[in-house]
């Protein structure tokens, strides 16, 4: 219990991982959905990060560089999304977001 | 016994703070719970020896993707909260049951992981430098490895951000 | 146990204790520098020439009453001046005040991206305390300090980055180092970068001629204006302590840190009697001195002037600056 291995760092990451998940299944909120997209993406991080020091390689820490990036475009394009339809429609909740067009 | 004791404490925090980004009631404290929640992600990077990801971390996610997050709250001004009509308790409960299939399914993997955890040298991937654990060279064995062996894979990343970058601004903007 | 725990805490606690002093008669400075500049002798009263002004104003401020809006989000309104004065002050952790592990508490190999990372924290306070004070003039004056910090904080950023190739490391004990191996500091190497990052200090803490966000013929007062008491005085510390910060960056980066003028040349050698921290420290005085003297001389931008320096001037020449240091960095 008192070693930390790289299994209780998967166990951590798997725990956010659930929680984000979670969030995106219950809350109706986009911009929420979005933030836990967001703990999803750390929780792969965390996985990547201690498995690359467990092993001596860096390919994961330039991965989560990469993983970084991914989530800085998709918060861009994602709230940009959110703002047009806002204007449009006055709203953020998923389930008024079913109309293919307006 | 230190380490133990950081790792725990850090482990609690993190999950807590998760769970209260996902409950919390107004989205600005939903947003004020996910910043401190990457900040003791930094640190956790940290005392895994990874201090350019838990720098780029603290930069990128919590000092710029955020703040974003947290403008779009603030204008996005709600007369009336999402939640308010919607059925709540139905959506906990599939919610929940479906978390719960995720769960046991990325327990199946760690436990089936953890029971061949022997992985073959082969797995390392080949050609790519070992990292040696010197803390004062992390950011320059990083730099190697990302614009060598992962030179194509970082252009096609910028190129993604430069698109996502226009992109957001043919949306947000009313006329072009 | 001396090493790794004691050492390090004595370090943090002078620090924090000199970098508080340090703000309280900032303003004392300021006070009496922009007095001169306008033919007034300023504060008088308190002390000879007013010198006991700057333990005064703490005093005044930690005495008066303590409001929240009724209105406010009280828990956020609580945080706010916290999440803005905390980046302020761990910044400090990696300033180096000489060659020495006794005058820095951390020497970390990221140093000036963990300044950068960490001062980038700092605006939560901003935004967060003109939101929650639930009033509109410190939610607009929130909204344009926070869009001015961003903008100002790529073209920062961007020149920075030409820095460190000039340099080869991030330490910024590293830097003050190649400066010594260079023989000339980085201020005459990169004479377009010393410019752009000190304009861009200029526009991140709010200062004149970027002021904008506290503009009081518009705005009345800016986010904190809502805030009363030791909260204002967080709001207050933070903004000073953000100031010296630039101040410590600039000098380090462009004027050889701690090290006396000309370290190379020998005939300057009885220079070195003074200690290398004070050399620091008089560097970041100077710079003090030049923000105010910038206050008390300029007018203020308007708002879409402010932003388009940032983004079409400052931006452009910090990327061209940038391509030129590294085409210049593969032929030499």
């Amino acid at each position: 219990m008192l070693e930390i291995t790289p299994l209780h760092y998967t166990a951590l990451s798997a725990a956010l991982f659930i929680i984000g998940v979670i969030g995106v299944l219950v809350r109706r909120n986009i911009i929420i959905i979005f933030m836990s997209i967001e703990l999803i993406l750390n929780a792969v991080n965390i996985n990547l990060v201690a498995l690359s020091s467990q092993l001596q390689n860096l390919v994961g820490q330039v991965f989560v560089v990469f993983v970084i990036a991914v989530a800085a475009a998709e918060a861009a394009v994602g709230l940009g999304i959110i703002i047009a339809f806002y204007r449009n429609k006055e709203t953020v909740n998923i389930d008024e977001m079913s109309l293919m067009r307006w | 016994m230190l380490e133990a004791a950081v790792f725990y404490t850090l482990a609690v925090l993190i999950l807590g703070l998760g769970i209260l980004v996902i409950s919390a009631r107004s989205a600005v404290h939903s947003v004020l719970f996910l910043v401190v929640n990457f900040l003791l992600v930094a640190i956790l990077y940290v005392t895994l020896s990874a201090q350019f990801v838990a720098v780029i971390q603290v930069l990128v996610y919590a000092g710029g993707i955020v703040v974003l997050y947290l403008f779009v709250v603030m204008l996005v001004s709600l007369k009336r909260a999402p939640e308010q009509h919607a059925d709540t308790r139905r959506l906990g409960v599939t919610g929940a049951v479906l978390a719960g299939a995720v769960l046991l399914e990325v327990i199946g993997i760690v436990v089936s992981g953890a029971a061949r955890s022997d992985a073959p040298a082969g797995a390392r991937g080949a050609g790519v430098p070992e990292a040696i654990s010197d803390p004062m060279l992390n950011t320059e064995q990083i730099g190697w490895v990302l614009y060598t062996e992962y030179l194509i894979p970082f252009e096609v990343a910028s190129m993604l951000l430069l698109v996502a970058m226009i992109g957001a601004i043919v949306l947000a903007k009313k006329n072009l | 146990m001396l090493e790794t725990f004691i050492i390090p805490l004595l370090q943090i606690a002078v620090l924090l204790n000199a970098v508080l002093v340090a703000v309280t008669f900032m303003v004392l400075m300021e006070r009496k520098v922009m007095a001169w500049a306008q033919a007034r002798l300023g504060p008088m009263r308190v002390g000879p020439h007013g010198i006991l002004q700057a333990i005064v104003d703490p005093i005044k401020l930690i005495l008066k009453e303590d409001i929240t809006p009724v209105a406010a989000d009280k828990w956020v309104f609580t945080v706010a001046p916290i999440m803005s004065l905390v980046p302020a002050l761990v910044v400090f952790s990696v300033v180096p005040f000489g060659p020495d592990p006794l005058y820095y508490v951390a020497d970390i190999n990221v140093g000036l991206l963990f300044i950068v990372a960490v001062t980038s924290i700092g605006v939560y306070g901003i935004i967060l305390g003109g939101w929650s004070s639930n009033s509109k003039y410190p939610l607009l004056a929130s909204l344009r300090a926070s869009a001015q910090l961003i903008s100002y904080e790529i073209a920062v950023t961007m020149t920075l980055v030409s820095v460190i190739l000039t340099s080869g490391t991030l330490s910024l004990v590293g830097i003050v180092e190649a400066q010594r191996e260079a023989g000339v500091w980085f201020g005459f190497i990169q004479p377009v970068a010393f410019v752009l990052v000190f304009i861009g200090g200029l526009a991140e803490t709010n200062r004149v001629p970027f002021d904008l966000p506290e503009a009081e013929t518009e705005l009345t007062g800016g986010f904190h204006t809502e805030y009363s008491g030791m909260r204002f005085a967080l709001f207050f510390l933070a903004e000073y302590a953000n100031i010296i910060v630039i101040s410590a960056i600039v000098a380090i980066m462009f004027l050889g840190g701690w090290m006396r003028p000309f370290p190379n040349v020998e005939a300057l050698a009885f220079l070195d009697l003074i200690p290398p921290w004070i050399w620091l420290i008089g560097k970041i005085f100077l710079f003090l001195y030049v923000f105010i003297w910038i206050r008390a001389t300029l007018p203020r931008y308007r708002y879409d002037q402010l932003m388009r320096l940032g983004w079409k001037v400052l931006i452009p020449i910090a990327i061209g600056n940038l391509v030129i240091t590294g085409i210049v960095k593969v032929l030499v």
